[in-house]
């Protein structure tokens, strides 16, 4: 079966390689068996080529037919495409011509995109670390510790230096310092095993719902509300909150069970327009699409809601949509514009500021609830589902948080970027 | 009463306290010490020191909150105050002077930083009001 060329550029890349390696076109079109007009219309893309000349001219040109027919692949174009995305240069990157980019210089592509990806991977590490520096007690409390110990140490050390010393206060200011470097190398220890602990939350999960998140993501957010959960592991206010979870999976799924919304998601995705089809609420709705088998629905799910006062009540990360762990997130997410008009639901295609951010689709709306009746307070809920759109190629339009943000002149800028 | 100039040391490490006790006790002032957040305010009344050396993190009070009390009694308004922190951060140091501290420093220090900003500090006695 012949291999049709499914990319325009093909003759742009054998052009490219024959140049690089010096070969004339005559020279390249008798290796393969065919005339140097018809070489000539294949470089300039005006002659599809696949097959048995595919194979030749690969070969006199010591490479492989992918190469030639599929470029560098898209992966790379990704990372150059996030290179080109990243900084604001002048002139600006010439995004149009990456293919060209990789068909004539595969090195220095190759080059960019895996500093791209480095660049990418080190932003992640320094905005992890930032998050924690800034609002991680654990962190706060050792990084005290260790300075304190060492201002203790310094100080001491100093005064035994200067000699001099009656021998109850030499015997004094060795055994402090003998505590204080123990209980240093103690500290840096504990805080060296806790930076390293492994990927997640789920080693150091701080808070109840972190707990429930990091119990969550080890099932891959797929838990029955029946099951009987094995909370080992998890503190007494985690194990209640995720009781308090199971028991909403329960009642979601008595009120909406997995198949009959299999089978409405099949006909629609619009969340709201499901909600009136099967009669329920657009947040239930969402909760219980955000568990359905990643299959099913088309991709890895994201889920956020928030209180009316913005705090984040649930998280279900998704790749390309990062969640800060600590701290406000962005003001701009759909979220909480929907928590400033609730009366109005959206549906949004976005992606975030970063180099690892995704096109995704948000679709969001606000539950108010009066458990209290007449005069008693409003409790609002505000969910956010986010799903994956590889469709679109929205303009970065939002960030994580703003101390991860590079995101310059934002009108919704709390806090200064660490980056 | 001694002549010797008083510092009051509000800080709750002990190793800290006794290193900093012992270097400006040899360098001749009297020092005090409270450990704790909690009735600082009223150690610094009683013991009507000439410095307070302020920790920033107590374990009960935060160093700015008893910095603010100090500076909003009148009696206690003039009374310098060195700031202590384990927090180096350029908005640690600009609260801590905009509330009224009249130094600022980063722990770990050296113990010559110690006593030249506690030299500094201190007025002369004709001064005190």
């Amino acid at each position: 079966m012949e291999a049709r060329m499914e990319s325009g550029r093909a003759g742009a890349r054998i052009r490219a390689r024959r140049a690089d390696r010096g070969i004339s076109q005559a020279e390249l079109a008798r290796r393969a068996g065919i005339s140097a007009s018809y070489l000539n219309l294949i470089e300039h893309d005006k002659r599809p080529i696949g097959g048995r000349v595919l194979n030749q001219i690969a070969r006199a040109l010591g490479t492989d037919t992918t190469r030639l027919v599929e470029g560098a692949g898209p992966d790379l174009e990704r990372a150059l495409r996030r290179a080109a995305n990243a900084l604001p240069t002048d002139p600006a990157p010439e995004s149009d011509r990456i293919e060209q980019l990789t068909t004539d210089f595969p090195g220095w592509s190759a080059l960019i995109g895996a500093q791209s990806r480095r660049i990418a991977a080190l932003e992640r590490q320094v905005a992890e670390l930032g998050d924690r520096m800034a609002h991680d007690p654990v962190l706060s409390a050792s990084v005290h510790d260790i300075l304190s110990a060492a201002t203790a140490i310094r100080s001491t050390a100093a005064i035994l230096k200067d000699g001099d010393l009656a021998a109850e206060w030499l015997e004094r200011f060795h055994r402090n310092v003998d505590e204080d470097s123990r209980r240093l190398a103690r500290t840096a220890q504990g805080l060296a095993s806790y930076l390293t602990a492994g990927e997640g939350a789920s080693h150091d999960a701080v808070s109840p719902q972190e707990e429930v998140e990091a119990w969550l993501a080890a099932r891959d957010f797929r838990v029955a509300g029946d099951e009987e959960p094995n909370a080992q592991g998890l503190s007494e206010q985690g194990r209640a909150a995720l009781a308090a979870y199971l028991a909403e999976v329960r009642a979601d799924a008595a009120a909406l069970p997995e198949e009959r919304l299999l089978t409405a998601f099949g006909l629609a995705g619009d969340p709201l327009a499901l909600a009136r089809t099967l009669g329920q609420p657009a947040g239930r709705v969402m909760r219980a699409i955000a568990r359905l088998p990643v299959a099913a629905v088309g991709g890895p799910v994201g889920l956020v809601e928030c209180d009316g006062s913005g705090a984040i009540l649930f998280r279900r990360p998704v790749p390309g949509f990062e969640m800060p762990r600590y701290g406000a997130p962005c003001s701009l997410w759909p979220l909480y514009q929907v928590l400033l008009m609730p009366q109005a639901p959206r549906r949004d295609a976005l992606r975030q500021f970063g180099a690892d951010s995704r096109p995704v689709e948000t679709w969001c709306a606000a539950e108010i609830d009066h458990p209290e009746g007449y005069g008693g307070p409003a409790v609002a809920r505000i969910t956010m589902l986010i799903l994956p759109e590889p469709d679109a190629d929205p303009a970065p339009s939002v960030g994580a948080t703003c101390r991860l943000c590079p995101r310059e002149g934002c009108a919704a800028r709390r806090e200064a970027a660490i980056l | 009463m001694t002549d010797r100039q008083h510092v009051l040391l509000i800080e709750d490490e002990p190793n800290i306290i006794e290193a900093i006790r012992f270097l400006l006790a040899r360098d001749g002032w009297h020092v005090s010490t409270h450990g704790e957040g909690r009735g600082a305010v009223e150690a610094v009344r009683q013991r009507a020191p000439d410095v307070v050396i302020l920790d920033v993190m107590l374990p009960d009070r935060s160093g700015y909150d008893i910095l603010s009390d100090l500076k909003s009694d009148p009696a206690l308004a003039r009374l310098p105050v060195l700031m202590l922190t384990a927090r180096g951060q350029s908005k640690e140091r600009e609260m801590a002077l905009r509330m009224g501290a009249d130094l600022f420093m980063t722990k770990p220090f050296s113990n010559a930083e110690m006593l030249e900003a506690v030299r500094g500090l201190v007025r002369p006695r004709s001064e005190t009001p």
